[in-house]
């Protein structure tokens, strides 16, 4: 259309955009909000709308006599006293304690035996452990949730055929750990691609020189690798204290098997789910949700900044 | 183009690779280990032999189930009859299921895709005022958690009569804030402004530039967020579960949840275990062959939002 006031620009052979035209400029951006609406229109309406009105829900609280009315930070405060909510959070983060290491520790030893290029086999052992990522969360529980019962479970019908006792992993003690074995199950493989993709981009100069120098596999690993592939740790840790946080269909499924060990408040987002949808108490729920989420940013904000410590001392 | 620096973004590697660029791959360096190679086949055992009780459990009957070994096929051979018992139990729901769930993946990823390619592109490469700002609050969006919204949108949708529909799981699902990040940092890589300049001079309006040049290049992006979406809508639980009410609209996960309840209730027909864990396997094998047919597209999307920052 306009292309009588672009020439002269293609006149000069380097950077014509330094220097654009006005109206081509003012195109381009007319251009890149055209771009971005639809997707920040979606944006807006699922996501900033729905949680500014669960923060505006949350300062309500519905009455049996009066309707709803304004208590302004009281459910926030009921929250901080309920034990039910506290002892979710508690329980995600001894979960998080204990669960994201150890499978973001087998990821990265998976990753870095994978680029080590000294395995056999390697494409079947990448897929092997990747496959479970695509099983849906549900149907991990649900398959595990046979596999640890007692009738037809292969655990206990070999501890049967040893004449030994079937292992309780539905019982009180144990179900936080085979729920961590649920999610280990199936988010070790996904993290693993994750760092062994960012292993593949480090350059191989940096520890061609160190094995010259006559450093080990591992102490190349330890010293050269792990650092390099920093970033990426961190994204994955970030993404699995999100997800821990979160924790919603194990516990949910496992409830149908164990209803007397997980209780309404096991996880945080249970809790949520059953104060709005069972009890009928939407506002308290919403104030619920809104400080998981608060706890979420909190947590993750102090991974990150622990990490950028880190990184300033080495 | 394999020459530009740009090129060798991670986001690229799906290109060929330039003879005369040897960035990948280093020689493998020392001979086969074999004892790291069983270790590792040990650890692969333990992510597939549940896999393989699946597989194994859905050819039992509901009697064969309980009398034999779980990770051994029983004499009789029970696969037909279970699919059969799925596909058929409560009027045929099931394949109403398997059908909702492909057309929820489907609409909810192609749209996410579609939605965060063209707002990933502008973030890339067409600066506007604003954009900063606004990649910041996206970016921000992405530790949101779920039920936050969750629960909000369902009292939104129940104000418009939007629950109980399809699109009440299906517009959720359209926003990617991570789709917008993965793409922005393809984008980056995979579009060289110099293309753009030159389309531009030559006239092209930039919706055209767009469709006709950016788009093919930014192709493999889009498939790996398509894919991703894709994966997180079938697996969607929680948001189907407080969304809908009516059996005709679940997707297979909901369906699943609610017959696995109703066998372990006890109140049902034992023959449950059994459909359940059939139904189970047929809701896997899909995204299982998905992720088989397009590994090196969630490789280098995964590449791409891991190895940057």
């Amino acid at each position: 259309m306009s292309t009588h006031t672009a020439a002269p620009a293609a006149l000069t052979d380097e950077a014509p955009a330094r220097r654009p035209h006005g109206s081509l400029r003012r195109r381009q951006v007319i251009a890149a909000y055209c771009f971005v609406a639809p997707f920040f229109l979606v944006f807006l309406a699922m996501i900033v709308v729905p949680l500014f009105y669960s923060g505006y829900l949350s300062l309500f609280r519905e009455q049996l006599v009066g309707g709803t009315v304004f208590v302004g930070m009281a459910n926030y405060v009921r929250a901080i006293g309920d034990p039910s909510f506290i002892g979710g959070v508690l329980r995600m983060a001894r979960f998080l304690l204990i669960q994201v290491p150890i499978m973001l520790g087998l990821a990265l030893v998976f990753a870095l035996a994978l680029d080590s290029g000294r395995l056999r086999l390697q494409r079947f052992i990448r897929l092997g452990i990747f496959i479970p990522y695509a099983v849906p969360g549900v149907i991990a529980a649900l398959m595990w949730g046979y596999l640890y019962g007692p009738d037809f479970g292969p655990f206990a019908q070999v501890a049967r055929a040893l004449g030994l006792p079937r292992p309780p992993f539905l019982s009180n003690d144990w179900m936080l750990g085979s729920i961590m074995n649920i999610v280990t199950w199936g988010f070790v493989g996904y993290n693993m691609i994750i760092l062994y993709a960012a292993l593949r981009s480090v350059p191989t100069e940096l520890y061609e020189a160190a094995r010259v120098d006559g450093a080990g596999e591992l102490r190349v690993a330890w010293s050269i690798k792990i650092p390099a592939v920093r970033p990426a740790l961190l994204l994955t840790t970030i993404f699995s204290v999100i997800g821990t946080f979160q924790l919603f269909n194990e516990p949910n499924l496992l409830r149908n098997l164990a209803p007397n060990v997980i209780g309404v408040g096991y996880t945080p987002n249970l809790y949520a789910y059953n104060l709005a949808f069972i009890n009928q108490e939407i506002n308290y729920a919403a104030a619920i949700a809104f400080l998981l989420g608060f706890v979420i940013m909190v947590v993750s904000y102090v991974v990150q900044l622990s990490a950028q410590r880190r990184e300033r001392r080495s | 183009m394999t020459s530009r620096p740009l090129a060798a973004e991670p986001a690229a590697r799906t290109r060929v690779e330039a003879p005369d660029a040897p960035r990948r791959r280093r020689s493998v360096s020392g001979r086969p280990n074999v004892i790291l190679t069983i270790a590792l086949l040990a650890c692969v055992a333990y992510f597939l032999l549940p896999l393989v009780w699946l597989v194994v459990a859905s050819t039992k009957s509901n009697a064969d189930l309980f009398s034999t070994f779980g990770l051994w096929f029983a004499d009789d051979v029970n696969l037909v009859e279970n699919l059969r018992d799925v596909f058929t139990f409560q009027n045929g729901i099931f394949a109403a299921w398997l059908r909702n769930t492909v057309a929820y993946a489907v609409i909810s990823a192609v749209g996410a895709a579609g939605l965060a390619t063209a707002a990933g592109y502008a973030f890339a490469k067409l600066h506007f005022p604003g954009g900063n700002l606004l990649f910041s609050i996206i970016l921000g969006a992405i530790m949101v958690p779920t039920t936050a919204l969750a629960i909000p949108t369902y009292l939104l949708f129940s104000k418009v009569e939007l629950t109980d529909t399809p699109l009440a799981v299906i517009l959720p699902s359209l926003v990617s804030p991570f789709g917008v990040y993965l793409m922005r940092v393809y984008a980056d890589g995979a579009v060289p402004d110099s293309l753009l300049e030159a389309a531009r001079v030559d006239g092209a309006s930039e919706l055209r530039i767009f469709t006709s040049v950016v788009l093919r290049l930014l192709a493999p992006g889009f498939v790996t967020v398509l894919l991703f979406a894709l994966v997180a809508t079938w697996n969607n639980y929680f948001l189907p579960l407080i969304m809908l009410n009516s059996p005709e609209y679940f997707p297979l996960t909901v369906g699943l949840a609610q017959w696995q309840a109703t066998s372990a209730a006890g109140s049902g027909s034992q023959a449950l275990f059994s459909m359940v864990i059939t139904g189970s396997l047929v809701s896997v094998i899909p995204l299982v062959v998905a992720f088989l047919f397009l590994q090196r597209y969630w490789q280098s999307g995964l590449a791409t939002g891991g190895v940057k920052q």
